[in-house]
């Protein structure tokens, strides 16, 4: 939905480490305090190599309390703004948005199923104590690597009890989301949050279940790959360039940075305003989008260079420079 | 008055009259909200955000198309639920994209909005509106849509009748009622002004539908619901039968009804009705009534309308001057204060900003 968000300046009260690289923070705004609903996020400046950019981090917990609370995952291979927040000690000044949501959650429905995988429990953390609140039909399913990274899990079992089920990749368990979505009363809604795989799986099943698109509710964090991400490189013949894309930006942001005029508006793999023709690839393109189908991510013509990668080689691509 | 928001947005707000919304698009503005409007097949009433997610272009310059509404410009396409589900030229859909869907209750022949949070949209919080059903009481209303001035001047001029004696000069208005003393009581969000008049000659409305001849006694007792709903219980019956003590079966009862709907800080949409008990067959009555009310400026409630609006150009030019209470406005202060309430918890701030003089 469109909405208006406004930039207060805040100060860092709290840190506290939720696992051994999620860490929660509590955050002071000035001003009128803007209570986040489920679903909604913080945009916070943050600053990498000396410049000031902005990254999204979703809203935990929907207290009145006047604190913002944040869950940030510190990335080895981050862009620079997981760093930049993992340095910053209880005083710090932060410059930070009152709350947005693009992935609201609807009320009074008659069945939810949750599904998170790592970090996308941050959302589904406070749907969940949104919908427990109300006494709604739900059922949370959380997925990652292994115990030490199950961050929140004790406070959600204190909440939800047995409405909670856990799965651990390195236990070998893999979340059925064909099984758990016919579990799901007809009328109900589906709300994901997780790496692209995930999503990628959960729109499939969706889709082979026949359910209305529409509730089918998910958020990506735009930067996970069915791949680990590469340093690779492109070229760009109608320019005469090449560049290299080093581990820690994206391809837009490399692009961008060589003098290629880009355009863009999401910079997370949803509106498609920055994808580029592919004309030659050597390697594999991990697409990491959501506005591609599967048909056009199989038929590889184009990619969204605002999330998506080349693993094991390069690129080349066309620009619209004429 | 302070320039920030004098309306609380967790609250129902009469939006429309029912007959009003059918299977077309309608827009309103509530609370400085764009809204549109429409009915479903099965029934039930949508109140969309009135901006496609898209370019911002009112959805109500759409069309429907079943039960989903194609925006008038690049045919993105939103259902009753504000998802969108189709997008020009691209396979798949932006996650994002939705419209606000407000909470829609429809009752007492109206249809109510929430403005605020849905998450605290809650049924329970509906006010009492039943004299507005169509059963016990009849009566045919209407609504004052785009209403001049700030929603807040109709509470205060419901709330104390005292100006029927100079606005409606020689139909409602009397001398016995700026003579009589009236009793407020109030609780955490209701507000109750009573005035008893006994032992007077009716005014000629209430003489002639009450048909006896003597003294009456004559009752006003206006009922307040925050932030904007007031039901004005009134009536006359024989002197002597009792009523004051609590037996009108001799005398007549009429109500008027006001849900008071903000459309901006400066605008309103006024739903009125004036229902009734009495002779609840005869529809020329009704009609009588109603012109009574609103009838090409001459009606008691055109009357209103003039003063209110006039009051309200008044304030905007003199936007520092402060309003100086009377003894009489007891029930529209007790009003504002209910509504001040629920915008200091809506905002988290103290009810009233200290040190404004003039009380």
């Amino acid at each position: 939905m469109p909405e208006a968000i406004e930039w207060r300046s805040a100060e860092l009260r709290a840190v506290r480490d939720l696992s051994p690289d999620i860490r929660l923070f509590e955050i002071k705004p000035a001003g009128e305090f803007v209570p986040p609903t489920p679903g909604s996020h913080f945009n916070i400046m943050v600053h990498i190599n000396g410049r000031p950019d902005v990254r999204n981090y979703s809203a935990i917990g929907i207290g009145t309390d006047g604190i913002y609370r944040i869950a940030v995952k510190r990335l080895p291979n981050s862009r620079g703004g997981s760093a930049y927040m993992w340095t910053l000690a209880p005083g710090a000044r932060l410059t930070m948005s009152t709350p947005g949501n693009h992935f609201e959650l609807s009320r009074g429905r008659p069945d939810y199923l949750l599904l998170a995988g790592g970090i996308g429990i941050t959302p589904i953390f406070t749907m969940t104590l949104a919908l427990a609140e109300t006494r709604a039909n739900f059922r949370l399913l959380y997925a990652a690597r292994c115990q030490q990274d199950l961050a929140l899990a004790d406070e959600l079992r204190n909440r939800i009890g047995d409405r909670l089920q856990v799965f651990l990749s390195d236990e070998g368990r893999r979340v059925d989301i064909a099984a758990a979505i016919a579990r799901l009363q007809p009328d109900g809604e589906f709300y994901v949050c997780g790496p692209i795989g995930m999503l990628e799986d959960a729109k499939r099943e969706w889709q082979r279940s026949g359910r209305p698109v529409d509730r089918l509710r998910f958020e990506t964090f735009g930067n996970s790959g069915r791949f680990a991400s590469e340093a690779f490189k492109v070229k760009i013949p109608r320019l005469g360039l090449e560049i290299d894309v080093p581990l820690n930006q994206t391809m837009l942001e490399s692009l961008e940075g060589a003098g290629v005029d880009m355009m863009f508006d999401c910079r997370r793999g949803e509106c498609g305003l920055c994808a580029l023709p592919i004309l030659e690839t050597h390697g594999i393109v991990d697409h990491r989008d959501v506005f591609f189908s599967d048909e056009e991510k199989a038929a590889n013509t184009r990619l969204c260079t605002c999330v998506s990668r080349v693993i094991g080689g390069s690129i080349t691509v066309d620009t619209p420079d004429r | 008055m302070s320039e920030s928001s004098p309306f609380p947005l967790n609250a129902w707000y009469a939006a429309a009259w029912s007959h009003e919304i059918k299977h077309e698009l309608a827009a309103r503005t509530i609370c400085e909200k764009d809204v549109v409007l429409y009915r479903r097949d099965d029934g039930a009433v949508v109140a969309l955000e009135d901006a496609c997610w898209h370019r911002l272009l009112p959805l109500s310059l759409g069309r429907l198309r079943g039960n989903e509404v194609v925006c008038g410009y690049h045919g993105l396409v939103f259902n009753s639920a504000g998802r969108c589900t189709y997008m020009p030229a691209q396979k798949t859909i932006n996650p994002s994209a939705a419209v606000h869907a407000h909470p829609i209750i429809e009752r007492h022949r109206l249809v109510w909005i929430w403005p605020g949070d849905p998450a605290l949209a809650d049924p329970a919080k509906m006010p009492d509106f039943h004299w507005n059903d169509g059963t016990d009481w009849v009566g045919e209303g209407g609504t004052f849509y785009k209403l001049g001035c700030d929603y807040r001047l109709v509470v205060d001029n419901l709330m104390d009748l005292t100006h029927e004696t100079y606005v409606h000069v020689g139909t409602i208005g009397d001398e016995a009622i700026t003579g009589t003393p009236f009793e407020v009581s109030h609780t955490d969000h209701t507000a109750t002004v009573t005035r008893w008049m006994t032992n007077i000659d009716p005014p000629p409305f209430w003489a002639t539908q009450l048909g006896k001849a003597g003294k009456a006694d004559r009752w006003q007792i206006i009922y307040f619901q925050a932030p904007s709903i007031i039901v004005g219980d009134v009536g006359v019956a024989p002197t002597g039968t009792g009523a004051p003590q609590g037996d009108r079966s001799q005398g007549i009862n009429g109500a008027f009804l006001a849900a008071v709907t903000p459309e901006t800080k400066r605008t309103c949409h006024y739903f009125w009705n004036f229902v009734r008990t009495f002779k609840k067959d005869d529809a020329e009555l009704t009609r009588q009534i109603n012109r009574a009310h609103v009838n090409d400026g001459q009606g008691v409630y055109d009357q209103d309308v003039t003063v209110l609006e006039a009051q309200q150009r008044a304030i905007d030019r003199n936007p520092r001057l402060p309003f100086y209470n009377l003894n009489i406005d007891a029930g529209a202060l007790w009003a504002r204060r209910m509504i001040d309430r629920l915008l200091a918890s809506e905002h988290g701030q103290s009810a009233r900003p200290p040190g404004v003089a003039a009380e």
